[in-house]
């Protein structure tokens, strides 16, 4: 008898949404004021009354999760793919118990630790080690529990000189070193990681891999793991499941599900994403330096980001845009502030054009991140905004044709025989 | 069935909507050590970066109390109670009334202060706004070595009504954690209800007997007056600090125990009730 502890049945996450009405329909200051007054009097009936209110005049349902069905037996490790916005996070989010399912059920048979984020509840003005015991408890440790693993999380962290140095001192790598440390040493029969190891240096997102593939198959435990990375899911998940606007598109053996997903994002190439691609982002295209229609290894990529800051005025406004390899690695990350260029008091629509000087990609297919950021760091981002497709060309003038087999940067060389 | 893997017990969890009602209260047992550290760091973080750092506590207090003792004793000639130096009179109620404004305004806050912690971790939701009473008590325990200075000063000693002192301290508390869980619920979704609190402690400085004694509020006035939760406390405080020479007023105090009780009813059961959507919400 397989030996379940997820199951999830019909499970399903609805949310509802308020759309503001027209303001073009409003034309008079008399009828702004009725319908403000109108407005005023709805939500402070629901406010005493205890209904949830809603922002806005007309409301829709949207479904974020619908009639997802699984069952994951004890020691699988299982990565979650999909889009932005395919409901992953939700899902996630149900399975540690932060917010509700709307209907269906899910028996859980174990300890759960869940990690959505590195350092959750870290205080900057505590020391590292206060912070080992706050984030420990909050991820749902016992003080005795990490008491009896305090000098394997400091280790394994390597930040023991600045141990009772305040957090707020520490580099951004060390922040996400001890946060990591302590994560790493939950003791859980079932561990959920939402999309963690983007973030810290590369030497020690292969430490965190490692750490957690001893997780899923030295101890028998389970995991759950999202992300954009397919190189990761890949090293780590013998299982997939894979969402599409919140339903399973498909479950099953890690290298069939990849690949079709890969080949579904891929099938857009350079057409823009139509609806909007998160908060701000409402959409990302590409265009070929030559005017053509393809790209090629020669060609200088223009990215179109378009914007739509609808709530706020954003100082110190930073761009940045990633091209990863299909497989996950990073190739190359361009940012506006690297240029010495922010943008202050920016608000309401604009398009951000960007050009990149041919940077040699090999031929093969690239996927593109976009990130905007403030002085505190990036508040908007997209996984994934598209993916595009470099055309071989006879770019050593030779005739011979470069392939993907061969890395993923052309570089022209000079040959010279000495004897 | 398998043999659990570890030394703990194999947990069955079933998530289904509603069902976090059921074990609701034994979690928030199981997560007491969450509520101690995050107690913990409310007050290990409150006075870093201040230069007088924990004499903030006294300092608010005394201030007011001067003034207030000026004010109302020396230019305005309230009568004090009995025997009481009106300085005392004034610091017996600045005492509870401190501890319930803070507690107050941190509990309402909390969440919003909190939002991070509730949009990553499961726990009940009510731990956070309950912690936040912790820092308020810890204030309050300093400035109580204050009183003792000031009973030393005016030599005055209590009587045995000082034993009574922690009820209504508990009593003070939970007056605020009422309002305060409405609030910080509230406050989730309506940000307007940030700048309900200043003005709802500065107001109720005035209107709660804290500069005067309550003594001075005429006789067919006094049950209507003590619909104020914050009078009955602060007269129970007097009450147990003067001893002899401030009476509590019976049917007032227990009106507004039962003030007390339907607020923190209430605040338990809108917090309750809206708890599951925080996630969705902040």
């Amino acid at each position: 008898m397989p030996d379940i502890v997820i199951k999830a049945e019909n499970l399903g996450k609805r949310y509802t949404i308020g759309h503001q009405r027209g303001r073009g329909e409003q034309t008079t200051f008399r009828e702004v004021l009725i319908q403000n007054a109108g407005n005023l009097w709805n939500r402070s009936r629901d406010l005493f009354t205890g209904k949830p209110v809603i922002a806005g005049d007309t409301l829709e349902e949207v479904w974020a999760l619908k009639d997802v069905n699984f069952e994951i037996e004890r020691g699988e490790a299982v990565g979650i793919i999909g889009r932005n916005g395919a409901g992953k996070s939700t899902l996630l989010k149900i399975l540690s118990r932060i917010t509700e399912p709307t209907e269906g059920r899910v028996t859980i048979r174990g300890r759960v630790a869940s990690l959505l984020e590195v350092g959750t509840g870290f205080h900057s003005e505590l020391t590292g080690r206060e912070n080992i015991y706050l984030n420990g408890t909050i991820l749902g440790m016992t003080r005795n529990e990490i008491k009896k693993k305090f000098d394997d999380i400091v280790s394994f962290s390597g930040i023991e000189k600045y141990l009772d140095t305040p957090v707020k001192r520490y580099s951004s790598g060390m922040y996400v070193r001890l946060a990591f440390a302590v994560a790493a040493h939950l003791e859980s029969e079932i561990l959920i990681v939402d999309e963690v190891l983007a973030v810290g240096d590369a030497e020690f997102q292969k430490k965190c891999l490692g750490k957690m593939q001893e997780v899923a198959t030295g101890q028998g435990r389970t995991v759950l793991f999202v992300s954009h990375d397919m190189a990761a899911i890949r090293n780590l998940c013998g299982r997939v499941i894979l969402l599409l606007d919140g339903f399973i598109s498909s479950d099953g053996d890690t290298d069939p599900v990849v690949d079709s997903y890969l080949r579904k994002i891929t099938e857009k190439n350079l057409e823009p994403v139509e609806k909007r691609l998160s908060k701000y982002i409402t959409s990302v295209s590409l265009s070929s330096g030559s005017g053509r229609e393809y790209l090629s290894t020669e060609d200088s990529i223009i990215f179109t980001i378009e914007v739509d800051v609808f709530d706020k005025f954003i100082d110190h406004l930073r761009i940045g845009i990633g091209i990863n390899h299909i497989a996950g690695a990073r190739i190359l990350t361009i940012l506006s502030n690297n240029e010495g260029k922010s943008w202050h008091g920016i608000s309401g629509k604009f398009e951000m054009h960007v050009t990149i000087d041919s940077p040699h990609l090999a031929p093969g297919t690239y996927r593109v991140k976009v990130a905007l950021g403030d002085a505190l760091g990036d508040f908007d981002t997209v996984e994934d905004a598209l993916s595009f497709q470099v055309e071989p060309t006879d770019f050593f003038g030779t005739g011979k044709l470069p392939n993907s087999q061969q890395g993923v940067i052309l570089a022209r060389s000079t040959w010279v025989l000495k004897n | 069935m398998k043999e659990p893997s570890r030394s703990y017990e194999e947990t069955i969890l079933v998530i289904e909507p509603g069902r976090t009602e059921k074990n609701y209260w034994t979690d928030l047992w199981r997560y007491r050590e969450l509520f101690l550290i995050l107690a913990w760091r409310d007050v290990a973080v409150r006075y870093k970066q201040t230069v007088i750092g924990i004499l903030w506590a006294i300092l608010r207090p005394l201030l007011t109390m001067i003034v207030f003792t000026v004010l109302f004793g020396r230019i305005a000639k309230l009568p004090s109670d009995g025997q009481a130096p009106y300085a005392l009179l004034v610091f017996a109620a600045m005492l509870p009334w401190t501890l319930f404004s803070n507690a107050l305004s941190e509990a309402s806050n909390s969440l919003i202060n909190n939002a991070n912690l509730i949009g990553k971790v499961y726990f009940p939701r009510l731990i956070i706004p309950t912690a936040t009473l912790v820092t308020a008590f810890i204030d309050f325990l300093i400035s109580f070595i204050l009183l003792l200075g000031m009973m030393i000063y005016y030599q005055f000693v209590p009587g045995w009504p000082i034993l009574y002192l922690p009820f209504f301290i508990v009593l003070a508390l939970l007056a605020s954690l009422g309002p305060g869980l409405w609030i910080t619920a509230l406050n989730v979704k309506y940000r307007d209800f940030r700048y309900v609190i200043p003005f709802v402690v500065q107001f109720g400085l005035y209107i709660s007997p804290v500069g005067f004694s309550s003594n001075v509020i005429p006789e067919q006035w006094r049950l209507l007056y003590s619909l104020n939760p914050m009078v009955g406390v602060i007269d129970g405080f007097r009450w147990c600090i003067l001893g002899g020479n401030s009476p509590i007023y019976m049917p007032g105090f227990l009106l507004s125990l039962a003030i007390i009780i339907f607020f923190l009813w209430l605040g338990i059961s809108r917090f309750r009730k809206t708890e599951k959507t925080f996630a969705d919400l902040i």
